[in-house]
């Protein structure tokens, strides 16, 4: 079969298509973005008719595949780590339901906050909706876990965790395909009540769920993506998750580990085959990416048994990624000295790029809330988030998404003035608009500023799906329309701007400011595929 | 064969170009290859790396452990530094001398450069230079490319059918500009050395 130079996240996305699913839902977030853009891109995806939608958020994006999943498809839902927290409750719901056609949700972790604000493993959510997890090592693993994936749900009837870290997600490797299968035909549940969770049919639900545990268990020992590789040396057993089976490899140049070792790519975890390793061994070594969970399902809560060694024991660090410069550490072994970096180098932490719209926003609000001690503005998630930095310090506050506008209402109500929020036009929409409702409802004294793009820039601009609807929702919400302004930041209009902030700041009630002007790395975009087509004509 | 290559810049400088073509060579050599990118944040004018693993065996780690790369490749003087921990105690460090600078606390050129020159391998290239000569300082990446080939062992005729392969949409002309940064980069590489 063909091989393909894939992304982690690539590798997924062509196995989904080739796999038959027939729709993709996100909204994008790093490091899960690239899943929901390639099928996007790709054209076999339109030939053959698959959904690929970036939705208003993960929770919208989970329920639509859940409901694709009722009608019979397979359906695939993408997100990163936090994007869970915004779709648990269809997430854990979905495991009492059950799905109809197959249903995976791919959730990529940033161990190391790379480009996130927490390093929250999903494998505990996993555990918590107590579904199938598919944890991959590499890239061709990832592709191969789409299609075992499909076939684990549909067998169960049950919706499967692919989690995966940035670094598979952002690491390319050559992928085989396989051949690709038909999408699914339209088929209803054959119990029209299995998706009707009123308490007398989920406590049914829930039991079966509770009674398919051993059989999910069971499909962890039998796979083949849970391997016992026995060694000589019992001094030591290696439990090694996910990517961390490729960090510890990497330290045996010919792939020969001394001591017994358990890879371990699904989950639940195989109780029997973790009993041979703890038996047969001394101590053992447990590396996983993210938090320490097969680790202290080991260890328990008194450490009474055998030597368990990991991020608890300090054995491995307790928080960031692992690399295998660590792995090599934890299994003892000298590790060379290294150069080190001259102290002349600089950090370069990202800024926003050069004629970016929100500089002028910031610059503007700066000014007009001169004559306020610092410490009011509430922000959220989006390149305007690197508004912390020097040299604006603007926004004190940047949470979760939509917290902006809540936070800000919530200090308003303890009496602080001004209260702003800042937040962008696709967060705005992904989960702004609940809290401004709440705010108009309480006639909250509050100015939010909501930056408008047009994209969702941070994530390398996504389509937004607050596009031409901001004025209209801000309205329908119940803003004054007199107190919805839009300006256009430019330099050119910075007295103008600014004179517009500092009324509305000192509006008595829910204020909006729309500074209006496209990020300008999508404008460069364009600017470059317009010139293409010209050049082509 | 096993080379291990950190490529280094600055977010939007296009270090992926210089890796998709040593990749398209490694794959056209029948050659195992691994490569770690960033993407996201850091993208916005940040510090960004990418790992590049090429190899005629099987990869196991994505990531390059320290001490063990066998080469930087940097399109930012200050950027090659920062990857020195990785960098095998006689590997190669490759550079373009040209700053990028987005920060307010940019240390001193020269005493980068020095620190470059340090280095018992070392190719600094002022890389926008010769590739403005040539017609576009876009071709700067290919002129570090062709400064680094001496070391890659890989077919120089290889990486010119790569930039070939993937510049091709682009026409001609831009094909035989990289081609051409990529030959001068490689005669000063080759220079420098005697």
């Amino acid at each position: 079969m063909q091989k393909l130079l894939l992304l982690g996240d690539e590798a997924i996305a062509q196995g989904a298509i080739d796999a038959g699913i027939s729709g993709i839902y996100a909204y994008p977030g790093t490091p899960s973005t690239e899943i929901t853009e390639y099928v996007h891109a790709s054209k076999e995806a339109k030939q053959k008719g698959i959904v690929a939608s970036w939705t208003a958020n993960e929770k919208t994006s989970a329920e639509a595949a859940l409901g694709m999943s009722y009608a019979g498809k397979r359906a695939m839902v993408c997100m990163k780590h936090v994007g869970l927290n915004v779709a648990a409750d269809p997430f854990i719901n979905s495991s009492v339901t059950g799905a109809n056609g197959g249903l995976i949700f791919v959730v990529a972790d940033d161990p190391s906050m790379h480009s996130s604000q927490n390093e929250q493993d999903s494998r505990f959510f996993g555990k918590f909706a107590m579904i199938p997890i598919l944890e991959p090592s590499n890239q061709q693993e990832a592709y191969d876990m789409v299609h075992y994936g499909f076939d684990l749900s549909e067998k169960f009837k049950i919706p499967v965790m692919l989690r995966i870290t940035t670094r598979l997600a952002h690491s390319r490797s050559g992928v085989v395909r396989k051949p690709s299968r038909e999408q699914n035909q339209n088929k209803l549940p054959e119990n029209l009540r299995q998706f009707v969770l009123l308490p007398a049919i989920a406590r049914k639900q829930y039991k079966d769920l509770l009674n398919n545990q051993p059989a999910f268990e069971k499909d962890s020992h039998n796979s083949g993506y849970n391997k016992y590789i026995d060694g000589k040396d019992k001094s030591m057993g290696i439990i090694a998750c996910g990517l961390a089976y490729n960090y510890l490899m990497e330290n045996y140049p010919d792939r020969v580990v001394p001591y017994p070792v358990l890879k371990l790519s699904q989950y639940p975890t195989p109780t029997e085959l973790i009993r041979k390793i703890y038996n047969e061994c001394d101590k053992i070594l447990v590396l996983e990416d993210g938090y320490p969970i097969v680790e202290e399902l080991l260890k328990g809560a008194l450490s009474l048994g055998k030597e368990i060694k990991g991020r608890l024991d300090g054995s491995v660090p307790r928080d960031g990624e692992l690399n295998p410069t660590i792995v090599a550490k934890a299994l003892g072994m000298k590790v060379p000295d290294v150069k080190p970096i001259p102290e002349l180098v600089a950090g370069r932490p990202p800024s926003l790029c050069k004629g970016c719209p929100h500089i002028d926003s910031f610059v503007a609000l700066n000014e007009a809330l001169e004559k306020w001690a610092k410490g009011r503005v509430f922000s959220d998630i989006g390149c305007y988030t690197l508004s912390a930095l020097p040299p604006y310090e603007s926004i004190n506050t940047c949470v979760d998404m939509g917290a902006s506008i809540t936070m800000a209402k919530g200090a308003a109500d303890a009496g602080m003035f001004p209260a702003v929020a800042v937040i962008g036009d696709s967060t705005f929409t992904h989960s702004g608009i609940t809290g401004l409702l709440d705010a108009v409802n309480d006639k909250s004294n509050i100015t939010v500023i909501i930056l408008d793009n047009a994209t969702t820039g941070m994530t390398g601009g996504q389509p937004s799906a607050a596009l031409d609807k901001i004025e209209a929702i801000c309205k329908g919400v119940g803003v004054e329309e007199d107190h919805i302004r839009v300006l256009k930041p430019l330099k050119k209009h910075h007295e103008e701007n600014l004179a517009i902030m500092k009324e509305e700041l000192e509006y008595n009630g829910v204020s909006v400011i729309i500074p209006r002007r496209e990020c300008i790395q999508t404008l460069n975009k364009r600017m470059r595929e317009k010139f293409k087509e010209k050049a082509k004509n | 064969m096993k080379k291990d290559i950190i490529l280094a810049g600055v977010g939007g400088q296009g270090i992926l170009s210089i890796a998709a073509i040593i990749g398209y060579a490694a794959l056209e050599d029948g050659l195992h290859l691994k490569q770690a990118e960033v993407h996201g944040m850091s993208q916005r004018g940040g510090d960004v790396q990418s790992h590049l693993r090429i190899s005629d065996k099987e990869i196991a780690s994505d990531l390059i452990a320290y001490s063990s790369a066998d080469m930087i490749i940097s399109v930012e003087p200050m950027e090659s530094l920062r990857y020195l921990p990785f960098l095998k105690h006689d590997g190669w460090i490759i550079t373009n001398t040209k700053p990028f600078i987005n920060i307010v606390n940019y240390p001193d050129e020269a005493k980068v450069l020095a620190e470059i020159k340090k280095q018992p391998h070392n190719v600094a290239i002022d890389a926008e230079t010769i590739a403005s000569d040539l017609g576009s300082a876009k071709a700067a990446n290919m002129v570090i490319l062709g400064a680094a080939s001496p070391y890659l062992d890989i077919d120089f005729e290889k990486l010119k059918n790569a930039i070939k392969a993937i510049f091709g949409k682009k026409g001609q002309d831009v094909v035989d500009l990289n081609i051409n940064a990529l030959e001068s980069g490689r005669k000063f590489a080759q220079q420098s050395k005697q």
